[in-house]
């Protein structure tokens, strides 16, 4: 907050109106259903709603099939994370390496960013075909991979996919907070240790670790919300429901199978779950970050 | 460990790195110069075909969908209108929004704070039916509004905003208020112009987002004039056609454009807030 101010109430909540007014309508307004949903069940003509507890908790999370998208999701977010960001990590060291063909590297890197979830996962789509696929022939002629059976096989096609697309974005962001790092330290740092994966893993890894706290931030709300796209456009779910996504379940029960109190009562576990995720990353990792 | 081998290496793990992210588009673009039945049976093809100018055009005017009367070209007009609408309102109002937040102490301040980041927790897959519901009640299905507003009320467009604002010296706005600045002519005068740079990484950033939505879109054209470019991936192609190849390519032109050309802009406005 900015110790020299302005005290008008109206042009506060004038420049502040525009945006409150969306989000009170289309954000607000859609939560409060979400809740009146999840906590009511309605006759099957839609003439009545009848208030029923944790009815729709209880159906969902006794649902074999939910705890199956739940563990799922939660592999999914470790893997994405894991992989999209330590290669993601490896490529920014080397960028900063280098001193010729720094720009081009960092165009030929960023520009997948721009790319939709649900175009990647078309894309990976052509590579696991059954017939004609690369990878899916290259894979199979390793151990008779077939992710239209195989849960594990399905696993590897998303995982492939979604960690391609996210290598970017942490690309970019590991770069601009390595050329934070002041040149001082580093060059401190070269005198005092002649290794110089030693020296990456006790001094740079460290000061990068504000950056690091913020992309695993985002890294899980793209496995969590974005990946929809890749997975609709990929596995559809296959085998049998062990490759879709709570949110991926949340909108087929609910657009699909129209289970308006289920869709429900899954929005708002999963609300609680990001809630969690959040609060846990603030209190415990964030207080072991130094900043400098 | 050499200095020569070390370049060496990091120019070797360099190359592997836009190998990867540039093969498999490369095999995209290359499939969608060969003919339609040679790409069914033969699968991606690495090498260039002679079917270019006439797949590309194709794709591009032939009319198509269940009333036949639609056209990738009319797709990609609603993806701009969508994405520019997106951009340019969440631009505006994340401003607005981030300067009274910022330049205003008063009683809701806080308030005002929360009810807006909160909803990053509460993003539109979250929400999407009731979403649906409400834009429904609101005659705004199959409309330019419809696809744009619910979203773009973005909170990390206004987070960016209010860290670039916070990090503005005080001094600034001391010098504007001697010079007799009030509020309205300070934000005109002074921050619009100030904030160039993160006005065009914002933008940027909230383009490609509108651009790439697919699930907003899906859900609420049922009507094809609105139909947009990264839904139509669903909708207008399946399977192996090279057609379906020629789509994927064109779609992802527009954005790639834009990030690869206006990266410095992009890269610029996301980090000065730091």
């Amino acid at each position: 907050m900015k110790r020299v101010q302005f005290s008008s109430y109206f042009t506060q909540y004038f420049f502040i109106a525009p945006q409150l007014a969306i989000i009170l309508i289309f954000l607000y307004l859609p939560i409060v259903q979400t809740f009146r949903d999840a906590f009511t069940i309605q006759d099957a003509f839609g003439f009545g709603r009848y208030f029923s507890g944790l009815d729709n908790f209880t159906f969902v999370l006794s649902d074999p099939n939910y705890i199956t998208a739940l563990k799922f999701t939660l592999i999914f977010i470790v893997v994405i994370t894991f992989f999209s960001c330590s290669i993601g990590l490896l490529l920014a060291v080397q960028a900063n390496n280098v001193i010729h063909g720094k720009s081009a590297y960092k165009t030929l890197l960023i520009w997948p960013y721009a790319i939709a979830p649900a175009v990647v996962g078309v894309t990976a789509n052509y590579f696991f075909s059954e017939r004609l696929g690369i990878l899916y022939n290259f894979f199979n002629g390793l151990w008779g991979f077939d992710w239209y059976d195989n849960v594990y096989d399905a696993y590897i096609y998303v995982f492939i996919a979604a960690s391609w697309k996210q290598i970017s974005a942490n690309f970019i962001f590991f770069l601009a907070g390595l050329q934070n790092i002041q040149k001082s330290i580093i060059e401190a740092s070269i005198i005092d240790c002649k290794s110089s994966f030693r020296r990456f893993w006790t001094i740079t890894f460290p000061l990068l670790m504000p950056t690091t706290f913020f992309l695993i931030i985002i890294n899980i709300t793209y496995s969590f919300f974005d990946t929809l796209g890749i997975i609709d456009t990929t596995t559809i779910g296959a085998p049998s429901g062990e490759t879709k996504t709570l949110v991926y379940k949340a909108y087929i029960d609910g657009f699909k199978g129209l289970d308006l109190g289920s869709a429900g009562a899954q929005s708002i576990i999963m609300m609680l779950i990001v809630l969690v995720i959040t609060v846990f990353q603030f209190r415990f990792i964030e207080g072991k970050i130094h900043y400098n | 460990m050499s200095r020569i081998f070390r370049i060496t290496v990091s120019h070797s793990i360099l190359i592997c790195g836009v190998l990867l992210m540039i093969v498999p588009l490369w095999l995209v673009f290359a499939s969608s110069t060969h003919s339609n039945s040679f790409i069914y049976n033969e699968g991606m093809q690495w090498k260039i075909g002679g079917e270019f100018f006439d797949n590309y055009d194709r794709v591009l005017n032939r009319k198509g969908g269940f009333t036949k009367e639609i056209t990738a070209s009319g797709i990609f007009y609603n993806s701009f209108i969508m994405a520019f609408g997106i951009a340019s309102l969440s631009v505006f109002v994340s401003m607005m929004a981030a300067y009274s937040l910022v330049y205003f102490k008063t009683r809701f301040s806080t308030l005002f704070f929360w009810l807006i980041f909160v909803t990053l927790l509460v993003p539109l897959e979250l929400r999407i039916l009731p979403s649906y519901q409400i834009v429904s009640d609101l005659n705004l299905l199959n409309s330019y509004a419809g696809l744009i507003l619910p979203l773009s009320a973005s909170a990390i467009a206004t987070f960016f905003f209010r860290q670039y604002y916070r990090s503005i010296p005080e001094e600034l706005l001391e010098a504007a208020k001697l010079d007799g600045a009030n509020s309205w002519k300070f934000f005109i005068d002074f921050l619009v112009p100030l904030s160039k740079t993160m006005i065009a990484a914002m933008f940027i950033f909230m383009f490609v987002y509108g651009y790439n939505q697919y699930l907003w879109p899906l859900i609420m054209t049922t009507s094809e004039k609105y139909w947009t470019v990264v839904m139509g991936l669903k909708m207008i192609y399946g399977g192996n056609s090279v057609d379906r190849y020629t789509y994927v390519i064109l779609s992802l032109i527009p954005p790639v454009i834009i990030i690869v050309f206006l990266q410095r802009l992009f890269i610029q406005g996301l980090f000065q807030s730091k």
